[in-house]
């Protein structure tokens, strides 16, 4: 067992500031790229990269600050955390300010506050506590707990509404359920169980927005001018781009405004225009490299609680930017995501990076046996 | 706590199998779209791209000045700037409507129909035509989906005076009547082209490459002299203003090489301004109108009567009673001339005269003379819509066909027709074709008739304008003047009209050597005076008396001292 205790051994940085090089660096690169894409984004304003750097800065900050709080302390705050959300949701639905056509903010008098941020953080966090109470794996009247416990907060979030955010925390809430141990028969069941529902939601729950997103992926032509238009016009950017790409602040679907959204949800076309495969390669490498790096920080883990929380938030922002880019490219129908760290705007980046001080936290805050 | 490791890390095994496998897979999705967007699609979806911001923009070109024969501007394109929009930009931007439709100065309402009802185009005009400095201050609102587009516009500084010669172009600066058209593809430069970049709301960011330069079209000199065509046309709309006439026109053509000097219309028009004008005031009815030219077509039967040799300028004529029977039909003079010679017939119109030449003559020696000279068929000028007027197309055979086509009736001539067949009487029997444009060299003429006949006639057509003669108003102080009037009864349903004239006066001077020939015709004069002499004749003497001084021609009247004295009477 030396070798696994030599492999384990901490960093100087690991054991005094509780942070992963590897996962910090590539964060950092992260940022950097996307602060050069925002800038051509964004019409070349300073002053938006201004702003962004600020928001850059605070996500940093809260990311050491959580490194620095020890998983048992974590613990012990959960049910606390995951509380707090629910009557935070339950608020915006009757005080929350509206904006988009969507209620979804708290405005706490200094900066405005989206609650289903933390849900991101606090679901994973309540289900891998509650889970790891149990023996595993878990039985189904656990499981049927757990389910309530993801659609609370997730219904919560449709209604504001907010499909992008409701999609990532059930889906951070059902990947602890399946680190902890789902049966394949209860997995496939529920499978099956979510097709034969779907019409129902495509014919009672869905809004006519959104069921207009799902048929313009099949045919954006349909509605060049309306619900397919920002798909035609990220297509016909990041195809343009070709192989090199048109250079920096050279993108003309991304510069002459003819891209929507361009430097918030839609930033990944500007990115692949300018770029081309080449930067899209490159790119896609870095985020597989974090996605990576949280999946090992996950296998190391040392208890239940840390494992299946590690093991959710890597997943979960695997998903963000699955569902980011596949959106951008026109592979899955529109939701409200952002690219994780490169779009413009501070809420959805503090609590990427919130999670990734959870995960420094874990990984920093082992027990060695070997010394 | 090392008990539980083990289940949990079998447990854990597949699951983290399974986790791979979609940390392996779903990239490889996303990859497999970049690499079928960048790499295999990338060629159509550039195209679509370039297809949304590159688009050609047409550069109009100048279009080429029209002068007179002297370089003096007739007709000038100038820099303007139209302003257009985007409807669907514009109407987002529905509080500034107000705004932009004051700089424009229109209705509020009306802007927002207009942009409404093409709120599916990309492009609709807002204003045409105004100042660049006007349009600058409109784009200075900074109203979103408003442009500028530049110009040219065609500006007339003659006027009406010369609207019915110049015609104009259209909005776009493309010839649409008179020489204008005519000379369309000499003027027109040709449209240069660029490529530019335009952004969403259809901006133009930047000039990509210029494809095509711009060629300016090319400068036109005209042969007419704006000095005279002021002149000819003021004096032949005060006598059509005196006259009450219905219309009027007037051609000055240079005997010597053809070229017209002036050409002027009543009821006339502004080419500046054109919008409430009917079809009726821009008829450049010099060449597109045709009447039966009357007495002015005697000198040409006399010349046919000469021509055969059977006829001398004293052989003598009976037209006692003043009438004559043809056929079933009378031929009257205005009174009894008694016996009279073959000049007196000129002189005095007689048509009694003419008749009694034209029956003694071959049935077709008229006829094909005024063939000769053109009547029937278009000058070849070249004016857009010219008539040739009409001459029947085989000799008439029936005595009162040749008779009445002695004195000028069962034909037809424009203005300008009359005036080139007299051209060929001053230029000693020689036809020249008109132009329209100053020439270097006189061009090749066509002879018509010997030149000793072309001068007899001349000498006649003096007596016509001397004392005793029916043309006396167009005498000009200090010149010989040959010439002839001309009056006819318009042609109506089931005969001829008594109390509507069209009056003719076609003629030449100086007698001695003519440079300038001129016609004019009044159209239905009201009033007492119906008489060619009377109507036409004295436009005929001011024109001329003007143009002669204007050019600077020698007097050649024997005694011009006594015609200096008598303009020198006529000027207080």
């Amino acid at each position: 067992m030396s070798d696994v205790a030599t492999a384990n051994r901490l960093t100087f940085m690991q054991r005094h500031l509780h942070l992963d090089g590897q996962l910090l660096t590539a964060l950092a690169l992260l940022a950097g790229v996307g602060l050069i894409v925002l800038f051509s984004a964004s019409n070349q304003s300073f002053g938006d990269l201004q702003r962004q750097m600020i928001r850059l800065a605070v996500a940093f900050a809260v990311m050491l600050a959580l490194a620095q709080v020890g998983p048992e302390t974590l613990r012990r705050w959960t049910p606390w955390v995951f509380l707090a959300g629910l009557v935070m949701l339950i608020l915006v639905l009757l005080v929350g300010v509206s904006g988009k056509g969507a209620q979804r903010w708290l405005d706490l008098g200094l900066f405005r506050f989206q609650p289903a941020e933390i849900m991101k953080l606090a679901l994973p966090m309540m289900l891998a506590w509650y889970l790891s109470r149990q023996p595993l794996p878990p039985k189904l009247l656990q499981v049927l707990f757990c389910l309530v416990l993801v659609a609370i907060p997730t219904a919560l979030i449709v209604v504001q509404p907010d499909l992008g955010t409701s999609l990532l925390v059930c889906a951070s809430g059902l990947f602890v359920l399946f680190l902890a141990g789902l049966r394949w028969r209860l997995m496939l069941s529920a499978l099956a169980l979510l097709a034969s529902t779907a019409p129902v939601f495509w014919f009672f729950l869905m809004h006519d927005y959104q069921k207009a997103r799902i048929l313009t992926l099949f045919d954006p032509s349909r509605d060049p001018l309306g619900s397919g238009y920002h798909i035609i016009q990220s297509t016909i950017a990041i195809g343009s781009g070709g192989v090199f790409g048109k250079g920096w602040l050279n993108g003309t679907q991304s510069q002459l405004d003819f891209l929507p959204e361009r430097n918030t949800d839609f930033i990944f076309a500007v990115f692949s225009e300018e770029f081309g495969l080449v930067g899209v390669l490159q790119l896609l490498a870095l985020y597989l490299f974090i996605i990576a790096r949280g999946l090992y920080i996950a296998t190391q883990a040392q208890d239940t609680f840390c494992r299946l929380l590690a093991g959710s938030l890597a997943l979960t922002f695997f998903v963000y930017v699955f569902v980011n880019v596949g959106m951008v490219s026109g592979l899955l129908p529109v939701v409200g995501l952002p690219l994780p760290m490169i779009s413009y705007g501070g809420t959805s980046m503090v609590t990427i990076m919130a999670a990734f001080g959870i995960l420094m936290s874990i990984h920093t805050h082992r027990k060695l046996w070997a010394s | 706590m090392s008990n539980a490791r083990k289940p949990r890390e079998t447990v854990a095994s597949w699951r983290y199998l399974l986790v791979l496998a979609a940390f392996a897979c779903l990239p490889v999705v996303l990859l497999w779209r970049a690499v079928d967007l960048q790499l295999v699609n990338n060629e159509f979806l550039q195209l679509q791209g370039d297809s949304r911001h590159l688009r050609t923009m047409v550069i109009p070109a100048h279009r080429g000045m029209i002068t007179d024969r002297h370089g003096k501007p007739l007709a000038i394109s100038t820099p303007v700037d139209s302003i257009w929009a985007h409807p669907g930009n514009l109407l987002a931007a529905d509080s500034r409507l107000a705004e932009l439709a004051g700089a424009l100065e229109m209705e509020s309402t009306g802007l927002r129909t207009r942009l409404e009802r093409r709120a599916d185009r990309e492009f609709v005009y807002l204003r045409r035509h105004i100042p660049p400095d006007a349009a600058a201050r409109v784009l200075e609102l900074g109203v979103p989906g408003v442009s500028t587009q530049r110009e040219y516009r065609r500006y007339y500084p003659a006027g009406e005076v010369a609207g019915h010669l110049l015609g104009f172009t259209n909005v776009d600066d493309v010839g649409l009547e008179g020489l204008e058209l005519a000379y369309e593809t000499w003027l027109r430069g040709r449209p240069g082209a660029k490529r530019v970049l335009r952004d969403r709301l259809g901006r133009i960011v930047s000039d990509v490459e210029q494809i095509r330069e711009p060629g300016p079209g090319r400068d036109l000199k005209l042969s007419i002299d704006r000095r005279l065509q002021y002149v000819a046309y003021r004096e032949l709309k005060r006598a059509v203003q005196a006259h009450g006439a219905r219309a009027g026109s007037l051609v000055l053509l240079d005997a010597a090489n053809g070229e017209i000097l002036a050409m002027a219309n009543q009821p006339s028009f502004n080419p500046n301004a054109r919008q409430r004008t009917g079809t009726a005031e821009r008829r450049n009815r010099a060449v597109t109108d045709s009447f039966e030219p009357g007495s002015t077509i005697k000198p040409f039967t006399v010349a046919a009567a000469l021509e055969s040799g059977l006829f001398s300028r004293d052989s003598e004529l009976d037209t006692r009673p003043g009438t004559m029977r043809v056929g079933n039909h009378t031929v009257r003079d205005l009174r009894d001339y008694g016996r009279i010679d073959v000049a007196t017939i000129i002189s005095k119109s007689s048509n009694v005269g003419a008749a009694q030449l034209a029956l003694e003559l071959p049935d077709d020696a008229i006829w094909r003379l005024l063939g000769r000279l053109g009547m029937g068929r278009v000058t070849g000028a070249g004016f857009p819509g010219e008539t040739g007027g009409s001459l029947a197309a085989d000799p008439p055979r029936s005595a009162i066909e040749r008779a009445t086509l002695s004195f000028g009736y069962g034909l037809a001539s424009t203005p300008l027709q009359l005036t080139n067949a007299y051209a060929a009487l001053a230029n000693d029997g020689l036809l020249r074709p008109i132009s329209f444009l100053r020439l270097d060299e006189a061009p090749e003429g066509e002879r018509v008739m010997q030149p000793a006949t072309a001068r007899a006639v001349r000498r006649m057509l003096e007596e016509a304008v001397a004392e005793g003669g029916t043309a006396q108003l167009a005498a000009v102080p200090g010149y010989r003047v040959a010439g002839k009037t001309g009056t006819t009864r318009k042609a109506v349903a089931g005969g001829y009209a008594d109390d509507r004239h069209v009056t003719w006066f076609a003629g030449m001077a100086p007698a001695s050597n003519p440079r300038l020939v001129m016609a004019v015709m009044v159209d239905e004069p009201k009033g007492g005076l119906h008489y060619g002499g009377q109507v036409a004749a004295p436009v005929f003497s001011e024109v001329m008396s003007a143009a002669l001084r204007l050019l600077n021609i020698a007097p050649d009247a024997e005694d011009s001292s006594r015609g200096l004295t008598a303009m020198g009477a006529q000027t207080p």
